[in-house]
Parts: structure tokens; sequence; C-alpha cells
């Protein structure tokens, strides 16, 4: 049995705006020790989908279910949520200064969190016990670091410090939400290093949330993909990277520069993401899709199987067998693409290929096709073909 | 100096050429911060050396990536260069003219010339006021166009851009991430600076918007042949779009070159264990590099370490490191140094084929004990595996 299941879990807030949608019908799960990586754009939902696990989202209309290690925590009263926050479920946030009090010792922070789950820790145990956790996560000196305050501490070591607190109660899963988008590049290597070697040793589950494919190919057994409230595209970590099926993840692969492409124009994503609101009818990514066809502008595709009995899947209505960026995948993109395109999905497409970006237009063009009428306002430029 | 230049879009053919092929030169470039004690006439009881001896150039039409972790220096470098702080010693030299600590008034021809992107596209348009307004502003400040003139020099400067020209009268709020980092760059591009830098310019955006200003940096970088100063903390980000890199390490510099060399075949281990601590976006990679892990933080720039200010952090640092500061300086067996295209030491890099210049930029590395020429980041002879 899976240590988390989350089964067709909707999230919605009602703003003046209307009602956004910020999470649609996402499910996965997730086995101890595994490490889930959840990829999206900012506004994808990623960070709704998983503070809705633990009761954070406050004024959200939710419904679904999370079932964790036998218990549905969808509705559960917060009294007894509490019994998970922290205890079985520990979340580290991508800010550590703004998630620690700065009036308070590390140290005393540390502490106050054992004792507030084990009454009968006495103060003295549950000092020393922060100091050993300081220690475990390889802050230096950790008996006289745990009496400085959060502004003493640097940017990484904070994380450390957070990480600390999150093992603290051994939790069975916990969640990273953007753990070093806050820090540098040397330091990003550190905390990911102590990540994993953390769960290696304690056999925890991780979820971690990025908008980074970096941080996913370094530390990701399976990866969700998010766009617009949907999970787009589920697979193992080598799927998604060297097999990709929904455009989507395809196009975010091919846009990040890389160094056998270095000095080459870079293949942007047209658009933007679309408005939570408003949603697009169809496939949401269909404004930017260079694969549009008809279907995709009145259906919204399901998450369908495309390889590996179920363990992958896309939320795509191009063939299963699409798979990958090879030429022969490619063919058969094409292919389909051109017999299910009429008519309005065509308009889109011309579209799409019209923008400024696209690989034909000379770049000394200057304002050539400033705006894409009707099909998507507000297009940036862009095309990936 | 060329005097009065049009503002509005001019031919592309109209490239300013720098004497001797240089547009900036920095030389010995410091910057210290006074840090004072308590209380009303306190006095400065330390520095913080922010800026430490700094030597670059960059040539008409380049790009020079910045590269560094935080509190290297590399933004108050890029401030130092605008003027927009003074700085402690000594001399910027932009177009044969040293512009550093120039009175008000001097300084002002040089301002145009001159341009920054920021890295926040949110705290650095004024919300309360207009597009138009705000693309505007250069040319009110520095009276070039008035009217329906500065109007129309707006809206051409929207469409080149990407964004309508009928959004003229919209808020920052009204557009997204992306687009206002267009409104960024349309502002930066106003009076047709001859350098812009341009500080994290894509760090805030997401991965699929980045790409979309990225090319576009590029675009009008070749029309109008302006330089950039390039400041970015993700390399692969750094690497596609620069000609030359300088990798700063707490206020000097660590390591200079072009692109290729310092990403293909780095000398510096501080360099090396960047280039091997930057995600790649690739599995397989991943999991067959050997990540060089630094211990410890950044130390403080008020108290920076003896010797090489890197050795408390080196893998490989010895005895003399602690001691004596190394000099950047070319190193022998560097691939710079023989003859360059065709060179192994860069396969299948196309930017290391284009023209560079007579001599192009000549590899530097400030270390004792250079790593081997050639060797990548996960095979340097560099301890601390993972």
């Amino acid at each position: 049995m899976s240590l988390l299941e989350v089964s067709d879990l909707w999230v919605s807030f009602p703003t003046a705006d209307g009602l956004v949608q910020a999470v649609r019908g996402v499910s996965f799960s997730i086995e101890p020790g595994q490490t889930l990586g959840i990829v999206g754009e900012s506004g994808s939902g990623k960070t709704v989908l998983t503070q809705t696990l633990l009761g954070l989202t406050l004024g959200g209309e939710v419904s679904g279910r999370a079932v964790f290690d036998g218990t549905n925590l969808i509705g559960l009263p917060d009294a007894q949520l509490r019994r998970f926050r922290g205890a079985q479920i520990a979340v580290i946030f991508q800010d550590p200064l703004t998630s620690l009090h700065p009036l308070f010792r590390v140290g005393w922070q540390i502490a106050e969190m054992l004792r507030a789950h084990d009454r009968s820790l006495s103060r003295a145990r549950a000092a020393d016990r922060a100091v050993e956790l300081l220690d475990r996560v390889g802050i230096p000196r950790a008996r006289q670091r745990a009496r400085d305050y959060p502004h003493q501490f640097s940017g990484g070591m904070r994380q450390r410090v957070m990480i600390a607190m999150a093992l603290s109660l051994q939790p069975k899963l916990i969640i990273a939400d953007e753990p070093t988008t806050a820090l540098d590049a040397t330091v990003q290597a550190q905390i990911l290093d102590l990540l994993q070697r953390l769960q290696a040793e304690s056999g925890t589950a991780l979820i971690v949330i990025t908008h980074d494919l970096g941080v996913i190919a370094d530390i990701a057994d399976d990866v969700l993909v998010m766009y617009a409230g949907r999970a787009v595209e589920v697979a193992g970590k080598r799927d998604i990277f060297y097999r990709p099926h929904h455009p989507y993840t395809k196009a975010l692969l091919e846009s990040r520069p890389n160094s056998s492409a270095a000095g080459r124009r870079l293949r942007p994503i047209t658009g933007q993401p679309p408005s939570l609101v408003r949603l697009p009818p169809g496939c949401p990514f269909h404004p930017r899709c260079q694969y549009v066809m008809d279907r995709c502008l009145a259906e919204e595709p399901p998450l369908l199987t495309v390889a590996n009995g179920g363990a992958h899947g896309s939320a795509c209505w191009l063939p299963g067998a699409a798979t990958g960026v090879g030429g022969e995948a490619e063919d058969m993109r094409g292919r389909t693409v051109t017999a299910g395109r009429t008519g309005k999905a065509a308009r889109v497409a011309a579209a799409i290929a019209d923008s400024p970006e696209a690989p034909g237009a000379a770049p000394e063009a200057p304002g050539a096709a400033p705006e894409a009428p009707g099909a998507a306002p507000e297009t940036e430029e862009g095309v990936t073909a | 100096m060329t005097g009065v230049r049009p503002t509005a879009m001019p031919a592309p053919d109209d490239v300013p050429e720098a004497p001797g092929g240089e547009l900036v030169r920095v030389e010995n470039l410091v910057k210290y911060f006074p840090v004072r004690g308590a209380g009303l006439f306190a006095h400065t009881v330390a520095e913080v050396r922010a800026v430490d001896g700094v030597t670059l150039t960059l040539r008409p039409g380049q790009t020079l990536g910045l590269v560094g972790e935080t509190g290297c220096g590399k933004s108050t470098l890029a401030r130092c260069i605008a003027g927009l702080i003074p700085v402690t010693a000594g001399r910027v030299i932009f177009d044969g003219r040293d512009i550093a600590n120039l009175p008000r008034r001097a300084m002002r021809p040089f301002r145009r010339e001159i341009q920054m992107i920021f890295q926040d596209p949110y705290g650095s348009l004024n919300p309360r006021r207009r597009v138009g307004a705000i693309i505007g502003e250069p040319f009110t400040v520095h009276k070039t166009a008035t009217g329906a003139q500065r109007k129309r020099a707006v809206q051409d400067l929207m469409d080149r851009v990407g964004l309508n020209p009928e959004h003229y009268n919209r808020f920052p709020s009204e557009f997204s991430g992306g687009q206002r980092q267009r409104i960024g760059v349309a502002r930066a591009l106003a009076l047709r600076p001859r350098l812009i830098i341009c500080d994290e310019p894509v760090s805030a955006l997401d991965v699929s918007i980045q790409a979309q200003i990225l090319n576009l940096l590029a675009d009008l970088q070749q029309e109008f042949g302006m330089s950039y100063l390039f400041i970015a903390h993700d390399l692969e980000v750094v690497r596609h779009v620069s000609d030359q890199v300088l990798v700063m390490y707490l206020g000097r510099v660590a390591e200079t070159g072009a692109a290729g060399q310092v990403f293909d075949s780095p000398r510096h281990p501080y360099t090396a264990a960047l280039l091997s601590a930057a995600p790649a976006a690739d599995p397989d990679a991943a999991a067959a590099r050997q990540r060089i892990i630094l211990t410890g933080d950044v130390p403080s720039p008020i108290d920076p370490p003896s010797g090489c200010r890197f050795h408390p952090r080196c893998p490989i640092a010895a005895e003399r490191c602690s001691q004596e500061e190394p000099a950047l300086e070319a190193k022998p067996g560097d691939p710079a140094l023989e003859a360059k295209p065709g060179n192994p030491a860069h396969p299948a890099d196309p930017a290391a084929a284009e023209p560079r210049g007579p001599e192009g930029p000549a590899h530097l590395t400030a270390c004792h004990f250079p790593l081997r020429a050639g060797a990548l980041p996960g095979q340097a002879e560099v301890r601390e595996p993972r």
C-alpha cells in the first residue's frame, strides 16, 4: 500500500474575480522512501496541491481524497490534522527566514516543537535533542549555534535548521516546497546532498516541489508535471527527461539553454500560462501548443496511459507511442496533427507559428507580427517547432 | 564620445564603434562600504570589501557574463560601472574617458550610454505610472523627445520588444512578469545606450518565459550592437549569452576568459566547483558527474581570509594558499595559449568558432595550483566526491 494516495483532488478559491481553480482533479501516490518531484511554473497549483494535504489552504473549496497511512486527510477536523502536521508529514518551505521566528533562539524553536508534540519531554532533554538535530544536518559547533538567532545564520544554514526541524519528529513524509530556490548553486548542492543522505538514513518519503528541472534531475525518482492545476504528465524521471510525451513537458525541456546549443537561439514556449479564473476550453495548453488539433479545443484530455503499464501517463490527445524527441516520434506527431487539424485549430496553430519568435522569422526583422490576433490575447512571442 | 544621437528607432547599421576595440575598461576597481559603530557620531569600525581590485574589459557588441555567489560583489561592481555609487579607488574607462566619480553634470551624457535592466520586474516599475510614461521617462529626463514624437518613439519601442503598442496607457499591474520585463527592456533601450547592464534579468521569470526574454536580448544586441554586462547565477544562462565570462569570489576575480574556455576547461577550483554544483536538466549527466561539494559558506567580506580568499573552502588548498595571494594570470598548458580554432578542447561549441576580435580574450586564473586544462569539473583532480 502506498504511503500517500491522492485521488481526484480539486481545490478552488472563490475570489472577487471569480472562482480560481487552483487544482483540478490531480491523482498521485508515493511509496515509503521514494522521492516524487512536482514541477510546474508559478500558478500551476503545485504548492496548493501539497498544502491542501495539511489543511493549510484556508478558504479553499476542497474535494477528493488523500489517504495517508490509512487515514483520509481531506475534511479531517483540525484537531486531528494536528497529529499529522509535523509529526507524520513535515514541510520545508522556500524561505527559511520567514519560517523561523526572528525573536527566539534557533535551538529553543526546535525544542519547543518537540515539546509541543511530546508533553512528557523535559526542557533540558528537548534542548539536547535540538543540538543533536542541528549536528545531524551539518551545522558546525551545534551547541553554541543553538543559542543564536535566525538572523545570525546564512541562507544555507537556515535551510539546514528548517530541515532539522522537519526531521525532529521522524516524519514518514517530508514535503519540501522549493527548498533550494533562494540559495546559491554551491549551497544548493550541499542541501540537496543533505536531503538525499538523510532520506537514505531514515527511509522517509520526500515530495520536492520545484520549478527547476535541474533539481528534479538530481533528486527525484518519479516526476509529476503540473500545468494550470492539472497533472499533465506523470512518469519515472528518465521517461520525463528522455521520453517526454506531453508537448508542455517537451517544450519545457527544450526551452532551457544547454551547453550543446550554446550561442544558438533558444526555443521558448509561445505565450504565457492561462488565468486560472478563465481557463481556455479543451486542453489548457492548446493556445501555446505547436501540436494543437481540433479535438484539443473541444475536449480536455484525461491522464492517459502512454507506456509502462500506466506508470507513464500524459494528458494529451497525441497517440501514446509519440514519446521522446527523436525523428520517428516527431513524424508520428506531425502525421496526427495534419490529420486532426482543420478550421479553428489550424488558425490557432498559424497564430503560434506567426509569432515573431517563429524559427523562420529572421531575428533582425523588427516588430514583425506584433500580436497574434484572436487566438491568444496578450500573446508573448515565441514558438517551438 | 558621439554627440547627440537619434532617439527614435534608427537604421540598424548605426552601430557605434569604439576606438581601440574597447567599450569599457575597468582597472583595479575597489569599492569598500564603511561599517559604522553604534551612536550618533560613530566612526567607521570596519569595511565591507565588496569589490577589491577588479580589472575587466568589454568590447562593443559583446556580452560579458558575471558569475558568482551571493555577496561576491558582482552587483556592486555593476553599480560602480553604471556610476550609481561612487567608487573607492580604480578607474572605469568608458569609451576612452575615466567616468569613475565624475561630478553629476559631467556624468550626465554618460548616463544615457549606460542603462540597466533589473531582476525584479515588479519592484523596478512604478505601479502608479502608466507604461507609456515609464518607457518615455528617459526621453523626458534627457530632453530628447516630447509630445507626439515621444509617444511615437515609445510605441516603436513597445513594438520592438514584443508588447502591443496599444497598451500604452496600461499600468504595470496589468502585465504578466515576462511582459513587465519587456517594459524594463524597452526603458533601457529608449536612449539607444551602448552598454546595458542586465542584473539577473531572467531570474524572477518562469522557465518558459526566460527563453523569450533571452532571445529578445540577443536580437536587440544583433540589431543595435550594444554591449551587455550580464549578471546571473544560472550558469547555463550565462554560458548561453556570454562571449566572455568573469568569475568572482569575495570581491576578486577568480577566473576570466572566453565563455567556452572557462566553462569547458575551468582552471580555478572554485569555477570547477560552481560548474559541478550547477543543476543540469539531464538525469544521466547528474548521476554521472562527481559533484564537488564545497564545505561551509562564503566568508565575510569584512574580514576576508588571508592569501587566496578561496583557500578555507578549497578542496586542494595547500600551505602557500593561505599566505600568498595568487595573481590573475594566464596559466601554462592553457588551450588559449595555443591555436584556438579546431582545438579539440572545445568540440561542438559553435560559439568557439565565432570571431572574437583580433586576439580574443585571454584565459586568466588566480590560483597557485590551477586544474589541468581540459579536465572537466567531474574529472578534475579534486578530492571529495560524494
